[in-house]
């Protein structure tokens, strides 16, 4: 078995983990590895072949495999050493990581620093409990995704697809260009989980039609799926009696959610946010474990690959520190809470900040759709500082730069989004006019 | 007679996704709000007139490491001719290697717009 040592080692080879290492070989660590399951570096972005990625990390709008290339031609002009087709089996307290590949076997690295870049995986049909039959022609959207962009296979002909997430909108319009007709996306909830421009364009401009507050909640078909059961819900997600109606199909596409898959982590026992499966972490991105940094999809689930960049620069800078021995020791952090208006914020804890250190980036997740609101941060009970948004959408993620000098010292730390008072508007609009 | 019509466009130009309103009149746009920037408002002006999109999709690939290559339009193609493309470029296989950024199809359909690889194809090992 072959053993060898390294500064700074990701696990996954996607967008966060070629950013870590990336910022981690900038900022000094010398010996770097990034290790990756898949054939090839990219993650999921390889599969993503639909444009707009980079629009703020470049300035550009690019596809996914585009994105990743800008990456990967960045990783090889590096010292940076990538191991392909293998599977990092335990990465354990004190950087022990064990993994397995047909061409190397079983390998033991000593790391000095582990950043967590695995990424996410979808929710299945398990994960919201529908009843019926267990046929051929249903997947998640992203496992139907691969099928077409990159294995050549169309997964049906006439399809549902049930979510409304991204990735199932991206596959409405891609499974309409590959011929295949998409008869309706049914969405649980009131409002849509994905991004405004994916509806306009991958729905509406091809009369594909989305029916929110919809459930389904039957999937009919013994070899392969023949339809679906609809019905309304009403305002607790309950099904309403007698709106039941059939939709016939040969594949339904689930688009239903994704979670951090953090398997690793948890196995080595790292402090978990319920909220975003993914570890609690600190500004640096360090998790509960001394020395393991996680960032992109494992730590919470992003709309934009931009900002997963930027998060996993963060987390590859400290890393670097950390291998150094430059970050300081855990022990004294202060939590942050997401409260009211607000389902999630990261980082959940702060650690004291290197001096000089201007302001720090939040980011959060809306609890509900809501228009004009001010996201708050609340220092020991005074509020520190405000920002307007113009409109709230949980699809949506919120990023805030909060100052430093706004933090202070403060024990208790809390964000909130209430909606924006309408007086204060009414008062600007005759500012205006006079 | 004075023809005056609203439209209600959702922009598709960045995912902050900003809502506004094109007033036409007499087939020329006379009034723009709820943009936000630049790119928005000639996005919304054009969308009104003669809309535009993207196009995304595969080709095959012979004696490559990948069956398929994900191409991209250069530049928005008219939506009404979005299926023309697709189907051109169904017809289409290209011979690994494949570098990315290298034009697929060039001028398609004589719309101005070339088609390029999204990503590099490696020939098969």
């Amino acid at each position: 078995m072959r053993e060898l040592s390294y500064d700074v080692v990701t696990i996954g080879g996607g967008p966060a983990g070629m950013a870590a290492a990336l910022a981690a070989r900038e900022a000094g660590a010398e010996r770097v590895l990034i290790i990756e399951r898949d054939r090839e570096l990219g993650g999921i972005l390889q599969q993503c072949i639909h444009n707009g990625f980079g629009l703020r990390r470049f300035e550009e709008e690019l596809t996914g495999p585009g994105y990743a290339h800008r990456y990967i031609e960045m990783v090889k002009a590096t010292d940076i050493d990538v191991w392909l087709d293998t599977t990092v089996l335990a990465a354990e307290p004190g950087g022990v990581i064990t993994s397995v590949s047909p061409h190397a076997g079983m390998t033991v690295v000593r790391a000095k620093s582990v950043v967590y870049s695995m990424g996410c995986r979808e929710r299945t049909r398990g994960a919201i409990r529908t009843p019926g039959s267990r046929p051929a022609g249903v997947f998640t959207a992203g496992a139907a995704q691969r099928m077409v962009n990159m294995e050549g296979y169309l997964p049906g002909k006439e399809v549902v697809i049930v979510g409304s997430g991204d990735i199932g909108l991206i596959m409405a319009r891609r499974m309409t260009f590959e011929g295949a007709k998409v008869k309706a996306v049914f969405e649980i909830m009131p409002y849509s989980n994905g991004l405004t421009r994916n509806i306009v364009q991958c729905l509406e401009d091809f009369d594909i039609p989305l029916y929110l507050g919809h459930s389904v909640t039957a999937i009919h078909g013994k070899d392969r799926v023949t339809g679906v059961t609809v019905s309304k819900v009403n305002d607790r997600l309950e099904v309403i009696e007698d709106t039941a109606f059939d939709v016939s199909c040969d594949c339904v596409l689930l688009s239903v959610g994704l979670i951090p898959e953090n398997e690793l982590g948890r196995a080595a026992g790292l402090a978990l946010d319920p909220i975003t499966s993914g570890a609690r972490v600190d500004q640096f991105r360090q998790t509960s474990i001394p020395g393991f940094f996680a960032a992109g999809n494992v730590l919470h689930v992003h709309d934009l690959v931009d900002w997963v960049s930027e998060e996993a620069a963060i987390a590859g800078r400290s890393a670097a520190r950390h291998a150094r021995g430059e970050l300081p020791a855990l022990g004294s952090e202060r939590s942050v809470t997401a409260g009211e208006g607000l389902r999630t914020v990261v980082p959940q804890r702060l650690s004291a900040f290197e001096p000089g250190k201007m302001s720090t980036h939040f980011y959060f997740r809306a609890a509900k759709p809501m228009g004009a609101s001010v996201l708050q941060f609340w220092a020991d009970g005074v509020l520190a500082f405000e920002r307007k948004l113009r409109v709230v959408k949980p699809s949506e993620m919120i990023v805030a730069d909060i100052p430093v000098r706004k933090i202070g010292d403060a024990s208790t730390l809390e964000f909130l989004v209430v909606p924006a008072p309408e007086k204060i508007e009414a008062e600007d609009e005759i500012e205006e006019e006079a | 007679m004075m023809e005056r019509v609203v439209h209600a466009i959702q922009c598709i130009g960045c995912p902050i996704g900003c809502g506004g309103e094109v007033v036409v009149e007499n087939g020329t746009v006379s009034e723009m709000s709820g943009f936000t920037c630049k790119k928005g408002l000639a996005y919304a002006a054009e969308e009104v007139v003669a809309p535009k999109r993207m196009v995304t999709t595969t080709v095959r690939v012979s004696g490559g490491g990948l069956a398929l290559l994900p191409v991209v339009s250069a530049t928005p193609v008219p939506k009404e001719r979005i299926f023309d493309c697709l189907c051109l470029l169904r017809g289409v296989t290209v011979v690994a290697p494949v570098a990315e950024g290298a034009v697929i199809v060039s001028d398609a359909l004589g719309l101005g717009v070339d088609f390029r690889a999204a990503r590099a194809v490696s020939p098969l090992q």
